[in-house]
């Protein structure tokens, strides 16, 4: 049974639909993470789950119950948010502790459990310390705390993130997923960065123009997206627009080049469709002279290189993007012909609509 | 320090510290000689009861416009921030007006606004007096508060406080209230400042407040005058010092960033 319900969510704002109709439904203790561009109705899913803005239609269920326009201090949601949110006059102690004064706890229950969530989060040293005194991923940790401290019923966060450099974000995004695997509590992330949201969830529901375009575990969503745009959004993908000419032998022609697509099997002739490949799954050989080196081959010369450590990504002309060994990539620099083979089982189909 | 932002240090420190020294040289000269020293004008001052009748007078008054003002402002300028910003420069506009009406044409507006009202409103300065000093002081709690709550996110601030379960009144209390403390004073020590100086309009009421009795001395008594002016003055700036120093202690130990009026 679902913990957490998004049943039907909808809310605009004058003429803009921020949402409409989303639906989530979350297991107790599970994670997912909402991700999309700026604009497309995360932040605005997570306020609603918040209670700081009420939905124009729709209802927000809790473990069975309808919290819809419960106000946000009755919801017992802990929440992170994008911004530095300390309160700036109390120490990371006090900050931690002022949800469990709301609550009427003991000064030994609060002192014990603000010892413990610091501890937890890796700032035990820290206790005294104002928020002018931390760094942001401090910060942010002691955030993270003080939402935990009030034992929420879920835990959302609002691109925690966003404003920390690299590393920090790697060390912190591991930490709030172990802190969350510990307690067992379900949550909702928010974020633009796919990467993350791949990286410590779940389920990841990917979102644009207000609508959940796929929800999914990470690896479903990575390879096999359900929408051009999801495919789009979600790592990077070569593009290849093609049509169906055989349909029952899985024959496509792109620009000219016939190619066998397993997933082309069933289609109507004529049909247009779109190929997936992830670079990763593009082999490139070199080829003498600029000819095509044989079936499922597509032709062309490299134009840039991208140095990512163990694997180099090749830009090839006719937009086609591999990634390969850096050793190997060596022996490809720019300027080189080559071939790039289809791979007939890997790649992904999505239907184009017909042209007119 | 650079020689140039020393010199304008010196002729602002002049300027200041000028007027103050003359008016003290002033005040103690003798009236039977009219020369230097006597502190007899001191003495006649702190003598006066009408001195401490007057002071006490005008520093209860202060504090009452003050306490009105921080209740009525602060949370109506939290809520502008917080719910309506498209009205900030309305009441900023708002703001404008106590220094475009002439002092008479606001008392005559006052008693008409308040006609009906008890007895004790027109005899007492807690009354009329203290409705025209918060229209006053008004502009200066305004800005003052205004660029206060603009140096803290105020959004943020309340929802993390409404998540952890506080309500309204707590989180303006115990959230908002503590990071605009400097601007909520440096609003308090201006109108401070205007109740303890104001003359026009306690005249036009027929009130006995410290500026008229300034006044009073001044006619009969010029070297007295002086002395109470620096008298004033010094007790002005303890009371600033003093609400500076409680404001702070309350404060705890944080750094908080100083908005003052604009």
């Amino acid at each position: 049974m679902a913990y957490l319900e998004l049943q039907g969510l909808h809310r605009n704002f004058g003429p803009v639909k921020a949402l409409n109709g989303i639906e989530v439904q979350l297991g107790q203790g599970e994670f997912l993470s909402l991700l999309g561009p700026s604009g497309c109705g995360k932040t605005t899913a997570l306020r609603l789950v918040a209670g700081f803005d009420r939905p124009d239609a729709g209802r927000i269920v809790v473990d069975g119950k309808d919290v819809t326009a419960v106000a946000p201090a009755k919801r017992d949601m802990g929440m992170v948010f994008q911004a530095y949110s300390l309160f700036p006059n109390m120490t990371a102690a006090q900050n931690v502790e002022f949800g469990l004064k709301i609550r009427g706890k003991s000064k030994a229950d609060r002192r014990k459990r603000v010892g413990e969530l610091l501890e937890l989060v890796g700032l035990g040293h820290a206790a005294d310390r104002f928020p002018h005194q931390l760094s942001g991923g401090m910060q942010q940790r002691v955030a993270l705390a003080r939402a935990l401290a009030i034992e929420p019923r879920v835990l959302l966060l609002d691109e925690p993130l966003s404003a920390l450099d690299a590393k920090v974000r790697v060390q912190l995004r591991e930490e709030i997923r172990r802190i969350q695997l510990e307690l067992g509590i379900t949550t909702l992330y928010v974020t633009h960065d796919q990467e993350e949201a791949l990286a410590i969830s779940d389920h990841v529901a990917v979102m644009s123009g207000g609508v959940i375009e796929q929800m999914g575990t990470p690896a479903e969503m990575y390879t096999a997206p359900a929408t051009p745009f999801v495919a789009e959004f979600i790592g990077t993908m070569n593009r290849l627009e093609a049509t169906v000419l055989d349909g029952a032998a899985g024959h496509v022609d792109f620009a000219g080049s016939r190619l066998q697509v397993d997933a082309a099997r069933g289609r109507r002739t004529g049909e247009r469709v779109l190929i997936l490949i992830r670079p990763e799954a593009l082999e490139l050989e070199a080829s003498t002279n600029g000819a095509v080196g044989g079936e499922n081959m597509l032709n062309g010369e490299v134009i840039a290189q991208t140095f990512l450590g163990p694997v180099t990504r090749l830009k090839v002309s006719g937009g086609l993007i591999a990634d390969m060994s850096t050793a190997r990539a060596a022996a490809l620099p720019v300027g080189a012909h080559v071939n790039a083979r289809v791979p007939a089982e890997g790649a992904k189909l999505l239907s184009l609509p017909d042209e007119d | 320090m650079s020689a140039s932002a020393f010199v304008w240090l010196v002729l602002a420190g002049l300027y200041f510290l000028v007027p103050l020294v003359a008016t003290f040289f002033f005040s103690i000269r003798s009236v039977q000689t009219n020369k230097c020293c006597s502190f007899a004008a001191y003495t006649a001052v702190v003598h006066n009861g009408d001195f401490w009748h007057t002071l006490r007078v005008s520093f209860v008054l202060a504090l009452e416009v003050i306490v009105i003002c921080l209740v009525l402002i602060v949370p109506t300028v939290y809520w502008v921030h917080l719910k309506v910003p498209k009205l900030r420069p309305v009441i900023g506009f708002l703001a404008l007006i106590p220094f475009v009406v002439p002092p008479i044409v606001m008392v005559v507006g006052l008693l008409k606004v308040y006609r009906g009202a008890p007895s004790w409103f027109y005899d007492r300065p807690s009354g009329i007096l203290a409705a025209a000093y918060v229209i006053l002081a008004f502009p200066y709690m305004f800005f003052s508060l205004d660029a206060g709550f603009r140096a803290i996110d105020v959004h943020t601030l309340t929802e993390a406080s409404q998540s952890l379960g506080a309500s309204w009144p707590r989180t303006l209390v115990k959230v908002i209230l503590p990071n605009i403390r400097a601007a909520a004073l440096a609003g308090s020590f201006l109108a401070l400042a205007i109740v303890m100086g104001e003359f026009t309009i306690a005249n036009l009421a027929q009130f006995h407040t410290f500026p008229i009795f300034i006044q009073f001395v001044g006619e009969s008594d010029p070297y007295q005058a002086s002395a109470v002016t620096l008298v004033s003055f010094g007790i002005t700036w303890l009371a600033m010092s003093s609400l500076l120093f409680i404001g702070r202690k309350r404060g705890g130990g944080a750094t908080t960033q100083i908005a003052g009026a604009r």
